[in-house]
């Protein structure tokens, strides 16, 4: 099948700057606010998305980074282990609202495995959502609070986020 | 980058990329035990048995809580509890443990190629936690990632390696590691604990201690195993520690950048004196922290390998 472009670097760019509006929105500001990005491009939105909301309240919101690897659920049936990375977050999450961020939401393990391995870190008063793209086909009961496209697929398509910094092309999402 | 290896039983048989991805690994499963929560779900439902022919209480220790921080279960059987002592072989020990659905042995065995011997035995990974005078790769990954950890890089380091070459699985597994990453070893110890023909292994050998600590970014000083000293291999622990240990007034001749390790346990006063093993240029228990994150990465990696 020829690959489609969903998104142009404009688009993408309207997308975080909306979604850097609605976190506020529905925050209230930046209080109590932190964002956390699953490795790898969600790290990459969520620093977008910290210098957009510095852009539009003049505030840093605390950001932290994390790998979900050790927490996926098919560990144990996936032949050569996927590489481990590190974790970052320098800050406690207790009581804080998290916005996690990643760039595609698909069938939501991912995300199972971000919630399991963030509540390690603390007790978050809240967490909520944020994804670049939602593809559908969800096989756990997780939706986005917060989404910058939602893009209609069949299960066997591949959504691909190419973004400058971890991918050193311009910006694009791509349906195949 | 991925891992192949099903078991590790030594440093000689990875290849520079293996032992970087063990290192890289490791960096995370370090700030895994720095948190509250000490635990990831990676290795849940996988068993570990500590099986240990020989005294360990750091090793083992570290090998466990290793796996415990996975997730794993863990289960330790110590030489003088063990059938052995009733006559039975060490590879039907290992077959009767492995029956009860083990996924991982990690194995300490007093003759150099034991595990080798379980590996082929085995269904489940085997790792070496150290077999008679061949190789003990864990500890010598955890010198590499303190080495790295400290001095950012490992290409281009002076290491030295001090004492009791001839008896050291720990020097062995170092010098096969250390060279594969680039880094320059020099051994130093008496002569007659100097096996003949080590430079095959890519070592320079020096008799002079101050002048390996002179030239050296790191020093790792062996512990002298007094329980393998019985053929009169020294004259006197005195002697010894004359001319091979590291007290603080040869330290003060080189540079006070220069690092010192050591395996442990360390016989204070022979190896080294107490103000240096105590002293700011001793990293001696920044290795034990590190060990723990290395032998995390060991057994997530050997364990995730289909074969």
């Amino acid at each position: 099948m020829a690959a489609v472009k969903i998104m142009d670097q404009e688009a993408i760019r309207r997308a975080v700057l909306r979604m850097a509006h609605e976190i506020l929105e529905k925050n209230k500001g930046v209080e109590n606010l932190a964002l956390v990005g699953i490795r790898t491009r969600g790290v990459i939105l969520a620093q977008r998305l910290k210098q957009a909301i510095h852009d539009i309240e003049g505030l840093e919101v605390p950001t932290g980074i994390l790998d979900i690897t050790l927490y996926r659920d098919d560990l144990t049936s996936v032949g050569a282990k996927p590489v481990v990375r590190e974790t970052l977050i320098d800050f406690d999450i207790t009581d804080l609202k998290i916005v996690l961020v990643d760039d595609v939401f698909f069938t939501g393990r991912t995300i199972r495995a971000g919630l399991d391995a963030l509540v390690d870190f603390g007790r978050p008063a809240s967490i909520q959502l944020a994804v670049l793209v939602d593809r559908g086909h969800r096989e756990l009961p997780f939706r986005a609070d917060f989404v910058g496209k939602n893009i209609p697929t069949t299960k066997t398509q591949d959504v691909k986020v190419i973004l400058g910094e971890s991918d050193g092309k311009i910006d694009e999402v791509i349906l195949e | 980058m991925s891992w192949k290896h099903k078991h590790l039983l030594g440093l000689e048989d990875l290849n520079r990329e293996d032992i970087e991805l063990i290192l890289e690994t490791a960096k995370s499963f370090k700030e895994v035990s720095s948190r509250d929560i000490k635990k990831v779900p990676a290795l849940r439902g996988k068993t570990v048995v500590t099986l240990f022919f020989e005294p360990s209480t750091r090793t083992r220790i570290s090998f466990e809580l290793a796996a415990k921080r996975l997730s794993a279960d863990t289960l330790n059987i110590a030489v003088n509890v063990s059938s052995t002592s009733k006559g039975e072989t060490l590879l039907d020990t290992a077959r009767n443990i492995e029956a009860m659905n083990v996924d991982a042995m990690v194995v300490r065995h007093s003759s150099s190629g034991s595990v080798l011997l379980l590996a082929e035995g085995l269904k489940c990974s085997v790792v070496n936690a150290g077999d008679g005078m061949r190789e003990h790769p864990t500890q010598a990954l955890l010198d590499m990632f303190t080495l790295q950890e400290k001095f950012g890089r490992i290409e281009g380091l002076k290491v030295g390696i001090i004492g009791d070459i001839l008896h050291s699985r720990v020097a062995r597994s170092n010098i096969w590691g250390l060279t594969k990453l680039g880094a320059k070893v020099t051994v130093c110890g008496p002569a007659t604990l100097m096996p003949r023909g080590i430079e095959a292994m890519g070592v320079d050998v020096c008799y002079d201690l101050k002048k390996v600590l002179k030239q050296s970014d790191a020093v790792i000083a062996l512990r002298l195993q007094k329980e393998r000293q019985q053929d009169k291999f020294l004259p006197s622990m005195r002697e010894y520690s004359m001319l091979f240990g590291i007290n603080q007034a040869k330290l003060s001749e080189a540079s006070d950048q220069l690092i010192v390790m050591h395996p442990g346990p360390t016989n204070r006063g022979v190896e080294l004196s107490a103000d240096v093993a105590d002293g700011k240029q001793s990293v001696i228990l920044d290795q034990v922290t590190n060990g723990v994150a290395v032998r995390m990465a060991v057994l997530y990696l050997v364990l995730g390998t289909k074969t």
